[in-house]
């Protein structure tokens, strides 16, 4: 049951979208968010959500993928407009009782409705196309500079890959653990929140003492291997920035600047 | 042929975490030599020390009293420990909980990374490792993916990479299923035979130990045996006395043996048994 939930939601594939460097798409993607806050026209948005539709084409990622990542944060898009829409000042076109719809507000609801889902859609197609692993050592490569100020930047990379390596050997655990518990008659169904939580008490502990002595042992096999923290380490696989990466890179800034020019001349909705 | 490790004298015991407890002693004035590519199993049951012991090979544990050498370097040296650790690789029980990363050939490298090694270098016996092992068509797999036995394998992989003159494996099969334990062991058979490595096999299945050069039994912290299998299966009484068993035909031999059955009682294994049988019938 529990073992049904994937880690992630990579899909695997060969695509240009998921070959290009991790690197280069983590920075792409935080260039992509500045780009979303800056640029306040339609036609500026509807270049993006073509850029968007075209890269999840090239990734052959299914389009009803894109609806789950959507789904969960429809009713943050759905408070953030109502607000937007009753409680943003100027020229009333409805007014009834305290409530009154302005122009510009509609306009801030629909322009936020819109930055939302594109933000979603634009960051989710990272984590469709890359591999949790290569992700984290993306970032762990991204941070490196902040060792400087000496922030644990391997260190927090190696304490992601365990915790990803860990997840489905705990998941099945935690699996194992409520068949033993379910066998003993324990109620995990059943009755009020409270009592379902406390119900949960007796698979958390049993989990959390495995999982101590888990550690223990990695520690231990982690030592046999010659663990001795960053310093002085390799890595097996190098990143390395291709002509692939560039392309891209021109592409969307191309694009990038295509939408904030357009911006400077179009009509903006607010 | 030199002796790899030596053990002299060495006496070992935990300390606990209250202060003024006594500390409780596990090793008493162990003495024992491996030589270079020999194959030694090592038998005892639980709490009889062998895991300790295997512990102090690699410098994960160093000796209350007395020395072990590896490779004539001494392991309460703490500026060679990662050298020793070099010469002798570890495998444990519990083949999930020492697999660090998240796809096979990745965890493979682990070793080499921290050493240091240039990056090609790494691909280069990373890959010769998993062929080693025969888990060269998995590399890629996430390690949650793989049965026991094969996760075992990539464990022994991964220490195999570093080249080591030496593995310790402490009761490698204990948690696999007949067809993995088979895999495994045929495994580190084949490193012993065509690579040369020393082999410490830590174990509780008298078949296992019966295949190896030597059979050290430790009980109570003490080596009480160290000799070639068969002078150490043919005193079943006494293997019976500490707990532990011989192999199920040797049992049966020393049986037909005590019943007057005119049986050779050194037989370890279903071959030899059969072809003991036949001498006999046809006598």
């Amino acid at each position: 049951m529990l073992s049904d939930i994937t880690i992630g939601q990579f899909f695997p594939g060969k695509s240009i979208v998921h070959r290009i460097d991790p690197r280069a798409k983590i920075l792409l993607v935080l260039a992509f968010i500045i780009v979303l806050f800056i640029v306040r026209n339609p036609v500026s948005f509807l270049l993006i959500a073509v850029f968007l539709i075209g890269a999840y084409i090239v990734a052959k990622i299914p389009a009803n993928a894109i609806w789950r990542g959507v789904k969960p944060i429809l009713p943050l898009i759905v408070f953030t407009s109502i607000l937007n829409l009753f409680f943003v000042d100027g020229e009333p076109l409805v007014h009834w009782w305290i409530f009154k719809i302005t122009a510009e507000g509609i306009s801030v609801a629909v322009l936020m409705a819109i930055r939302i889902v594109c933000l979603i859609i634009g960051s989710l197609l990272l984590t469709y196309t890359t591999s949790p692993i290569a992700l984290t050592d993306a970032i762990e490569r991204l941070l490196k500079p902040l060792k400087v100020i000496r922030f644990p930047v391997h260190e927090m990379a190696m304490m992601m890959t365990i915790a990803l390596r860990f997840i489905p050997t705990l998941l099945e655990e935690t699996d194992k653990i409520m068949s033993a518990q379910k066998a003993r008659g324990a109620d995990l169904e059943t009755g009020s929140i409270v009592k379902r939580a406390k119900a949960l008490i007796p698979i958390l502990i049993p989990l959390f003492v495995s999982a101590f002595r888990r550690a223990e042992d990695l520690a231990l096999a982690m030592e046999c291997r010659c663990y001795r923290g960053g310093e002085g380490r390799t890595r097996m696989k190098q990143l390395y920035f291709s002509r692939l990466d560039a392309a891209a890179a021109s592409v969307t800034g191309v694009l990038f600047a295509a939408a904030i020019l357009m911006d400077i001349f179009l009509p903006k909705f607010i | 042929m030199s002796d790899l490790i030596e053990f002299k004298h060495v006496s070992f015991s935990y300390h606990q975490m209250e202060e003024e407890a006594e500390p409780i002693p596990v090793l008493h004035d162990v003495n024992l030599s491996v030589k270079k590519g020999e194959f030694v199993a090592v038998l005892g049951h639980n709490g009889s020390g062998k895991s300790t012991l295997a512990k102090h090979i690699n410098a994960i544990l160093q000796p209350s009293e007395g020395v072990v050498y590896v490779d004539a370097i001494d392991t309460r040296d703490d500026n060679m420990i990662f050298e020793i650790r070099q010469h002798v690789g570890m495998v444990f029980q519990n083949p999930d909980n020492q697999i660090v990363a998240t796809i096979v050939e990745e965890d493979v490298a682990f070793a080499l990374e921290n050493l240091g090694v240039e990056p090609k270098e790494i691909r280069k016996r990373v890959d010769a490792a998993l062929k080693g092992v025969g888990m060269f068509a998995y590399r890629e797999h996430a390690p949650h993916q793989l049965s026991g036995g094969q996760k075992q394998r990539v464990a022994i992989a991964g220490i195999i990479a570093m080249n080591p003159d030496c593995i310790v494996l402490d009761e490698p099969t204990a948690m696999l299923d007949p067809h993995g334990r088979r895999e495994v062991l045929k495994t580190i058979q084949r490193l012993n035979k065509e690579h040369g490595t020393t082999v410490i096999l830590i174990t509780h299945f008298m078949d296992e130990a019966a295949s190896a050069d030597r059979v050290v039994v430790v009980d109570g912290g003490k080596v009480l045996m160290d000799d070639v299998p068969k002078a150490v299966f043919l005193q079943v009484e006494r293997m019976k006395e500490i707990g532990l068993d011989v192999p199920q035909v040797t049992e049966l031999a020393y049986e037909l043996n005590k019943a007057g059955v005119p049986f050779a009682p050194d037989v370890l294994t279903v071959e030899e048994f059969a072809a003991e049988f036949k001498r006999m019938m046809e006598a």
